[in-house]
This record gives structure tokens, sequence and C-alpha cells, in this order.
């Protein structure tokens, strides 16, 4: 008994043991492919530093938060580009839950019985979250022209799947009994989802929408890096021109933002879970 | 008149329902029975085509009814409406929106999706409720009901069908005695009231002499007894359950309540 238990514990320490070796392994490989040297890194850590420390002060060598007027004199204007980063994210995380909606009963195995469309609904969700938002927004600024359109659509596109893939995740958990009960009485297709799905997801969905929401205003922070509206526009812009001051500031907007956010989001989301108990 | 005609199904490779051929329909209230696995809930679920046959024929009013399709066959199933053991509904709506759903394949489906049920088709459903003494918990969600009420919910979910059939697989076997006599007698009320012809899956032999007027006994998916409960013996009883025979044949089932008191009490 002993011997076979210490023999047991013997052979799972060599398995931890084999998977850290490969682990280690991996970490150098990736490390020298990407080029990663230890020796730059703590070289240029002091400069990282530094650029901290002028991020923190204004034009004439101050501290920030000795003149709050001045560091934050583009309130107006800032605040104006948030609140268009707000609406891009809305309405994309809106369009997108729409898309995602429709097509995650046709992307789950429990409810879509014919495999070639569950396989053309799953790879176009694939399609639509492999493919990051940025580069999506990139394509349609090409197409549409400089704005918040592209924004929208880029989200949009994301959103629809990265919540398809987790609409179809929830409705796959469904208790099946409904839908039995509705088939049997003859429901169409879509009556039965209307009637014995959606109603055991519906708060699901919406927390799901809600979280989706919160990421989607920090992915519509950055869309204006490529000119696709919103306060990104003008963030990147002050990097590139040296404006320390203007950099912290907007930064500092866009996290307190995204923290009430979170807040807001995550209060609804626990009224919504907890409605559903 | 439905009738099957050497319907089988087979799961892998077991053989579930073995060729059997039967006629069911007329007003009669059907007691299906035989021990568990023995192929009784997938015969039921072949007639309302949840489970696809895998021989055979089954025929309503000579029409082909494993053959139909699309809303041909949600028509079908709108005609043999089915009860479960556990009851089917669902949980989040409301009693009136669960037994509406029973008008689903009579209404478009646009006017559903948007919930827009006409007038008739709201006091029929709660008609049905009213049949079976529960219309005031209409606005109640199903979830929060008993078990007894949920199936008495279901029962009446399948008379706004309007069908010509009801198949019940086991409905009473997740309910205690009490709610047992009250839900077989909401069937029987269906059977008698409106002529509607019951096929219902019992385990209990008690039950099934008491409320059937044909039963049909099946072991390994083969029929083995079809007549009036009077000669269902003792010994024929035995040859049906196996080893199961002293559970069900000497079972204690529900004292039988009065009728009047059972409802009362519910
Ligand atoms: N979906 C299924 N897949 C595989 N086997 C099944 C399935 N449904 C039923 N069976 C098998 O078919 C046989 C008959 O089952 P069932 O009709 O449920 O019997 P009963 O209702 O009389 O208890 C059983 O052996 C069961 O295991
Ligand atoms: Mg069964």
């Amino acid at each position: 008994m002993m011997r076979a238990y210490a023999q047991a514990v013997s052979a799972r320490r060599a398995r931890v043991m084999l998977g850290a070796a490969i682990l280690l392994v991996l970490i150098a490989m990736s490390a020298r492919t990407s080029e990663v040297d230890l020796a730059v890194f703590f070289a240029r850590i002091g400069s990282v530093g530094d650029y901290f420390d002028r991020l923190l002060r204004l034009d004439n060598g101050q501290r920030v938060w000795t003149d709050l007027g001045e560091w934050f004199w583009g309130l107006g204007r800032w605040s104006r580009l948030l609140f268009d980063t707000l609406l891009i994210a809305y309405l994309g995380t809106f369009l997108g839950a729409i898309g995602g909606f429709c097509l995650c009963f046709v992307a789950a195995e429990n409810l879509t019985k014919s495999r070639g469309l569950r396989f053309a609904a799953r790879r176009f969700l694939e399609a639509c979250r492999t493919v990051p938002e940025i580069v999506f927004a990139l394509i349609f600024v090409v197409a549409f022209g400089l704005g918040a359109l592209p924004g929208v659509l880029a989200i949009m596109i994301h959103t629809v799947g990265a919540m398809g893939k987790l609409f179809a995740e929830v409705v796959e958990n469904i208790d099946m009994n409904p839908v039995e009960g509705a088939t049997a009485a003859g429901a169409s297709w879509t009556q039965t989802v209307r009637f014995a799905a959606l109603p055991q997801v519906l708060p699901n969905f919406a927390s799901y929408a809600l979280l989706r929401f919160e990421i989607n205003v920090r992915g519509a922070a950055v869309m204006g890096f490529v000119g696709a509206g919103g306060i990104g526009q003008d963030l990147v812009e002050s990097i590139r021109k040296f404006h320390y001051a203007d950099v912290s500031a907007i930064l500092l907007i866009i996290i307190a933002t995204v923290m009430v956010i979170d807040l807001l989001t995550e209060r609804l989301r626990h009224r919504l879970i907890g409605a559903a108990r | 008149m439905l009738v099957l005609e050497g319907v089988s199904r087979r799961f892998g490779t077991k053989l579930a329902v073995d060729a059997i051929s039967l006629e069911f329909g007329g007003g009669g209230f059907v007691g299906v029975i035989g021990r568990s696995g023995a192929g009784k809930s997938t015969l039921l679920r072949m007639i309302n085509r949840l489970v696809e046959p895998s021989a055979g024929r089954i025929l309503h009013e000579g029409v082909d009814v494993t053959a139909l399709k699309g809303a041909e066959l949600r028509a079908w199933r709108a005609r043999c409406a089915m009860i479960f053991q556990q009851f089917n509904l669902v949980g989040r709506l409301d009693v009136l929106t669960n037994v509406l759903m029973g008008r689903l394949n009579k209404v478009s489906t646009a006017r559903a999706v948007l919930k827009l049920w006409s007038d008739d088709d709201k006091a029929l459903a709660l008609a049905a409720l009213e049949q079976f003494g529960i219309a005031n918990i209409a606005a109640q969600r199903a979830e929060s009901l008993s078990g007894g009420q949920q199936q008495r919910v279901a029962i009446a979910r399948a008379l706004v069908q309007e069908p010509d059939l009801i198949l019940a697989d086991e409905p009473v076997a997740s309910l205690d005695p009490r709610n047992t006599r009250v839900v077989m007698d909401a069937l029987r009320r269906v059977n008698k009231h409106f002529g509607i012809s019951v096929v219902c899956n019992l385990h209990s032999l008690d039950l099934a002499r008491e409320y059937c007027d044909r039963l049909v006994g099946i072991a390994h998916g083969r029929l083995v007894f079809d007549d009036v409960p009077a000669a269902l013996t003792d010994s024929i009883a035995r040859e049906l359950y196996g080893l199961e025979a002293d559970d069900v044949i000497e079972a204690p089932a529900a004292a039988p309540l009065p009728a009047g008191v059972a409802v009362a009490a519910a």
C-alpha cells in the first residue's frame, strides 16, 4: 500500500517537473523569437520612469496637480470626444448584440439539427471575433472615410462574434423539456425559440451584453488611433506631439469613465442574475 | 382512428419497440403498461413524431403521419397533444401563456412572437384552466406551482390544441398520491366530457385498472397484451413486469379518495 502510494506520488511529481521544464523551454523560445533582451529591458527601464515623470509635469515644469485648470484645459473638448466614444461603444454593442442574438440559436447544437447551418453560423461568428476590431476599423476608415461610422461597424462586427458564441453557449445549457413541450404541441422553430428558449436565456443575455459594453468602451477609446472616431484621436495626437500633460489628463478621464461604467454595469448585472434565480 | 402497422424503433443495437401493430381512437381511454425500459415512451413519442420510427407506418384517418413534413407535421403534432412526466412547461412564463402555447400551431408566427393572442384564444385558455379549477392562478409563473397544478396546466395546454388524441407519458409518475388522483381525474374528464381519446403510459397497475377501458401490455418492445382490464390476470401481469411484479401488483397505491374530496383539497 505504502509503496503504491509513494509510486503514485513520485509519478505525479515527475509529471509536474516535466510540465515545468516544457514551460521554461517555451518561454525561452518565445523570448528569442520576439527578441526580448533582458539587458536592453533593464537599460531602458529608467527611461520609462522618465516618461511617467514627464507625464505628470505641465509645460512649465510644475507638477500637474498644482494647476488643475491648466492640466484639464481641454475638458470641454475631451468630454465631447469621450461622449462620442461612449456612443460608438453603445451602438456597436447594441447592434452587435442583435446580430449575435439572431445567430446564437442557429449556432446552438440543441436547437439547430442541421449540421450545415450550424457549421456556417459558427464559422461566421469565429471570423467576426478572430479579426481584432482595430483591423476592421482600419479597413472601414479606408472604405467609409474618417469618423464614428467605421468605429461603430468595427465594434459591432467583433461583438457579433464574441456575443454570438457566448449566447450560443447559454442556449446550449437550457432545460430542453420546455422545448420538447412546445415542439410536441406543433410550434414552429421560431415559435419554439421564442417561447421555450428565450425566457430561459434572456437574463443571461442581458448580463453578457452589459459586460460586453464595458469591454467595448475600452475598445472604442482606441478607435480614434486609426481615425475611427472618439477620444482616441486626441490621445494619439498628444502622444505623438509629446504633450505629456494632455496624455495623462486624457488617460485619467478614460480610466475614471471606465470605472464608473464598470460599477454601474456590475450592479445591473447582479440584479439581472438575481432576478433570474 | 389511429393505426400502427408494424412500428419499430432501434437505438443502436437495441430494439426499443419491436414491430407493434395496434389501433387506437374512438374516444377510448387506453392504458399502456409494462416495466420501465419496455418501450412505452418510445411508442408514444413515435406517434407524436418526437422520435422517428425505424420501420413501419402510423396512419391517422388513412393519412400516413410518418411521412409528414414541415407545416403538415406540426399540424399533426397539434392534433395529438402530449403530456409529459416532467410537465414540460416553461417555468419563467405565466400559466396562461403556457396554456396559450397550445394555440401556437393555429396562429401566425409574427403574431405569436409578439404575443398578440386573440381574445378568443385567451378566453379558450382561461376556460380550459377553469375546467380543472385553476383559473385563479393564470397570472402566476409556472415554476411557482406544485407538481399537480403544473400537470393540470399541461393538460389545459393539451386541451386548447383541440386534439383528436392525447398521449400522456407517465403523467403521474412525479406526483404524490393525492395529486395523482387529481391529475388522473382531469385526464378522465378530458376523455369523457370532450370525447378526446387518451393513450396513457402508466406504471401502476391499480391506476391502469381503475381509469382505463383498455390495456395494452408491452414487454421488451413487443405487444404482449391487448384487452379490457378485467382480462389482465395476475399471471399475465407477472409476465409483463417480471421481477418488478410484486412491487407493481401489491403496491399500496394512493388510498382511493372520493374524487370530490381530492379536487377540493387540491
Ligand atoms: N434516446 C435514446 N437513446 C438510446 N436508447 C434509448 C433512447 N430512448 C430509449 N432508449 C432505450 O429504449 C428502451 C425503451 O425505452 P423507453 O421507451 O423509455 O421505455 P419505457 O418508457 O417503457 O420505460 C430502453 O432500453 C431505453 O434504454
Ligand atoms: Mg418511459
